[in-house]
């Protein structure tokens, strides 16, 4: 059974929805990220499900038992979730102690379990040693601990994060990506996390829900995410990509200039496809460049010229254009493949890794 | 395309029924109930005695039937219609007054390199504090035509026969009202001046304005809006005030809107007249509080780009000296004279004698704290209506501030609406209303405690009210909800969560309005009973019997309960607590 399920949730503020009739099940220990642009409704969704905002119309169901629709929310001490917020809200008149066994101490546990988990939990996230301090006291990611360490001591049946990294610099944002991802390994807890930044999502999630002007537009595993978005603003927004117009025809996808093989790309363009217009997503990185023609195995080799570049450090940047043709694609090349602008080079695609988009 | 683009969800485990009656019920929120409590407090509070002062100005004394004739009698004698201009004439000139002695002193503290700045916080915090009528009391001691030191000296210096100064005259009246209220000016001006970052003058300066020509030209017209604001706040203050025009205006035959108030008070009591003839200082109040608020609400004019330029102080070199002595002088005349002469008064046999050795007594102190009937019964009754009514004001406030901020209730603007409105009702219009509703049957308050807990809880509610906005609105509701979703109910985690996080700051306004409460004179005059007697209505009434030694006494031990309150409250809630901007 799916620990969580939301059915045509929908949120609207007077005449403006900012969630629209979003679907989306979470199965037990799932780890889920609402990935999106700010203002996309990811954490008014959040709220919801932590019973914070009553939706407009539509459901939340745990454990199959209906705990919001409108009219009728549970409150959200009800609930036996927890969660981390963006300002961390960890309450500076308690002690790092006091705060995490805080949920445990309304739980009405025993006094030795109370102390016995919080100190489990403490050692877990490395801040036994400032149990007894105040969070003034605390640096920005030793407060993140603490948040931490507070929501999951209960064993809340779903964690909720709220953009929780993004107030820290950016090594302690890496850092505690992992630390987040190493915590849920260990204690499995359905996770409902929200951010607008791809790779946190990417090195976190089990799966992610890219949303869009309140809607989702896809859920899928973060490595499917990328290689197969399947609507332009999936493709657009999850890394670089280019994205190419064309036509499909007779078998062929014709372009301005050149065409391909239908074939080759026979599990993603549907069967029926008669005479339409199609969308093509190619990622930078899944183009190479040749000075001289390679050996395509099969592959659509185009000739093209440099048209600019741009030199990353990691990699270079190469805008081409393939021969007779007005369209402009960026290629990413690693930084020791140095061609010029106006060079003339042999472009190579990979159909595996060209996905069709709506 | 998209309905594959989603997971496919599960069939839903329960019928989608919307949940059943109980746990409807079970998910209420008790906030409800609370809005109509608060309703309900707000219009009894402050709705009920406005609508009463409104209906008995149109009522007959006997019969209750309607009538115009006590708008007639309150507007149909010379002496009323002078007292109005009186009023006006009154406010205006201290408003000056208050702007010439206040506006310096501001420029001087926050954008100059003048000495001393410690010491004129101290000088505007002391103004602020004095209760008016001391500072009228002491200033009695100062410029009585006879016996007043500073004729005392005056005479024994040239010889003269005349008095130097004169305290019982418009001009003296003016004077020592503002005073009071210049700090008034002080915190408004000094504020804005705060926000003006020192690029706005560089960018004079660089074209050639000199520091002259650049304080005249820049600094002081973007200070524009404060300083209309301030001189609308002393006018209106000083219209309203009855301490200070009853001690010195009355046995100067001066009469103004208020004494006139309080005339028609003594015996027999005409209420109806009085509440015609208070709608001119309502009226004039809630205009000016709106024109105010226009001024000050303007933006672009306000300069609001301090924060992130520079700040410097303007180099005054010996000139800064002259400002010093402008605040210092201020200072004197505001606080450390009137309260010193006041002091050596309490501990004087005679007064006039001034400081020696055969003139030193306690016994003013112990006639009040021994012997009097009831001087020990005022200051008991003082402590606690002021505590009732700070804890009933601060209570409603924070309730109302919570229910607001967190949008719980719909319409909590209208509950945040009613605690303002108090701010444009002047207490004496106030305490007017509570006695035509409050004072005769069904409720017959009249005498008790309850009658002037209740017109004190509504006469500082804004006070409370803006306290806790800015309390509950500083507060992350991140904090509540991570209590919430760990399993505390919304009760739960403001008892255990926003209570304590909001102690300090909660204390701070509970002081502010302990203190304002304590020395409230104009409400307290009209509603007090025989043996509910605050300390400012028994200094009034012992003003009025003559004896300055004990009265000097009696303000002695208000003037170090005020001080002893402030002290706790600077201790607790900060050095500026009663300063604050609101």
């Amino acid at each position: 059974m799916s620990r969580l399920v939301l059915r045509g949730l929908t949120k609207a503020f007077g005449k403006l929805t900012v969630v629209d009739s979003v679907d989306l099940a979470l199965e037990e220990g799932e780890f889920v990220s609402l990935l999106g642009p700010s203002g996309c409704g990811k954490t008014t969704t959040l709220r919801m499900i932590a019973g914070f905002l009553e939706p407009t119309s539509g459901t939340i169901e745990m454990d199959g038992k209906l705990i919001s629709s409108p009219g009728s929310v549970m409150p959200p001490e009800r609930r036996q979730m927890s969660m981390i917020f963006q300002s961390y809200a960890i309450w500076p008149n308690m002690t790092v102690e006091e705060n995490v066994s805080f949920g445990l101490k309304l739980r009405k546990l025993p006094s030795e379990e109370v102390r016995r988990r919080t100190a489990e939990i403490l050692e877990i996230v490395q801040m036994s040693h400032l149990a007894g301090r105040y969070p003034a006291e605390l640096s920005g990611g030793q407060q993140q601990r603490v948040a931490l360490a507070r929501a999951i001591v209960v064993k809340p049946s779903v964690l909720l994060l709220d953009e929780p990294l993004s107030n820290l610099d950016a090594n302690l944002r890496e850092e505690m990506r992992f630390e987040i991802r190493r915590l849920h390994d260990e204690f499995r807890i359905t996770t409902v996390y929200v951010t607008h930044d791809q790779a946190e999502a990417m090195a976190t999630s089990d799966r992610i829900a890219v949303m869009n002007a309140g809607r989702i537009e896809q859920v899928d595993v973060p490595h499917l995410l990328y290689t197969r978005p399947r609507t332009r603003f999936v493709a657009g927004f999850i890394g670089r990509t280019n994205l190419v117009e064309g036509r499909l025809a007779a078998g062929e996808i014709a372009f301005d200039g050149f065409a391909l093989k239908a074939a080759q790309l026979a599990d993603r363009v549907p069967v029926e496809a008669g005479n339409r217009p199609i969308l093509l997503s190619i990622r930078p990185q899944s183009m190479m460049l040749h000075r001289t023609p390679p050996d395509a195995n099969g592959r659509p080799v185009l000739p093209a010229m440099v048209a600019e570049r741009v030199y990353l450090g990691e990699s270079w940047d190469y805008v081409v254009r393939p021969r007779d043709s007005g369209l402009r694609l960026r290629v990413a090349a690693p930084p020791l493949q140095v061609h010029e602008v106006g060079e003339s080079v042999w472009l190579e695609m990979d159909p595996h890794q060209i996905a069709v988009v709506d | 395309m998209r309905a594959d683009s989603v997971t496919a969800l599960p069939k839903p485990a329960t019928p989608a029924r919307a949940g059943g009656l109980l746990d409807r019920l079970r998910n209420i929120e008790p906030v409800s109930l609370l809005w109509v409590v608060l309703i309900a407090a707000l219009l009894f509070l402050v709705a009920a005695p406005l609508i009463k002062l409104f209906t008995v100005s149109f009522q007959a004394q006997e019969t209750g039937a309607f009538t115009l004739s006590n708008y007639a009698t309150a507007y149909g004698r010379q002496r009323y219609l002078d007292a109005l201009v009186n009023s006006l004439t009154l406010g205006l000139l201290s408003a000056v007054i208050a702007i010439v002695l206040a506006v310096p002193m501001a420029w001087a503290v926050s954008r100059t390199d003048m000495p001393g700045k410690g010491l004129t916080w101290g000088a505007v915090l002391g103004a602020f504090v004095v209760p008016p009528y001391l500072g009228a009391i002491g200033w009695i001691l100062l410029a009585g035509p006879n016996s007043g030191f500073i004729n005392q000296a005056w005479r024994a210096l040239t010889g003269a026969e005349e008095p130097l100064v004169n305290v019982y005259s418009f001009p003296g009246l003016a004077l020592v009202i503002a005073l009071h209220s210049f700090p008034l000016v002080f915190i408004l001006v000094k504020a804005a001046l705060d926000l003006i970052s020192s690029e706005m003058e560089d960018a004079a300066n660089i074209m050639g304005a000199g520091p002259w020509t650049t304080m005249r030209r820049v600094t002081l017209p973007l200070a524009w809006p404060a300083i209309l604001g301030g001189f609308i706040l002393v006018f209106l203050e000083t219209i309203a005030l009855f301490g200070t025009p009853a001690i010195i205006g009355i046995p100067a035959r001066i009469n103004v809107v208020t004494t006139q108030l309080w005339q028609f008070f003594e015996y027999p009591v005409r209420v109806e007249v009085a509440a015609a003839y208070a709608m001119p200082l309502l009226l004039v109040t809630v205009g000016l509080i709106a024109v105010q608020k226009l001024i000050l609400g303007r933006k672009g004019f306000v300069s609001q780009t301090g924060k992130g330029g520079e700040r410097r102080m303007v180099k005054l070199g010996p000139f800064r000296w002259v400002l010093f002595a402008w605040c210092a002088g201020v200072g004197a005349l505001a606080v450390v004279m009137p309260v010193l002469v006041l002091v050596q008064a309490s501990f004087a046999k005679a007064w006039g004698r001034g400081l020696a050795l055969d003139n030193f007594t306690l016994r003013n102190y112990a006639l009040l704290l021994f012997e009097h009937e009831m001087a020990l019964t005022s200051v008991w009754n003082t402590i606690w209506f002021s505590a009732a009514a700070a804890t009933l004001a601060g209570a409603i406030a924070l309730l109302v501030a919570y229910l607001v901020n967190r949008r719980l209730v719909p319409f909590g603007e209208v509950l945040g609406f009613l605690c303002m409105a108090p701010f444009v009702i002047p207490g004496i219009v106030m305490a007017i209303g509570f006695y035509a509703a409050y004072a005769s049957p069904p409720l017959a308050l009249y005498g008790t405690a309850t009658l002037l807990i209740l017109a004190f809880t509504a006469r500082f509610l804004p006070i409370a009210y803006a306290n806790s906005q800015a309390a509950v609105r500083a507060l992350h509701p991140e904090m509540e909800e991570a209590a919430r979703i760990l399993g505390a109910g919304r009760l739960q985690s403001i008892a255990r969560i926003t209570a304590p996080l909001l102690k300090k700051s909660l204390l701070g306004g509970w002081l502010i309005v302990f203190i304002v409460a304590s020395r409230e004179l104009s409400a307290a005059v009209f509603l007090v009973g025989p043996r509910t007697r605050t300390m400012s209505v028994l200094l009034y009434d012992l003003s009025e019997a003559g004896n300055f030694e004990v009265l000097a006494a009696f303000g002695g031990i208000l003037l170090a309960i005020t001080l002893v309150l402030v002290a706790i409250g600077m201790k607790l809630a900060g050095r500026d607590f009663m300063l604050r901007r609101e």
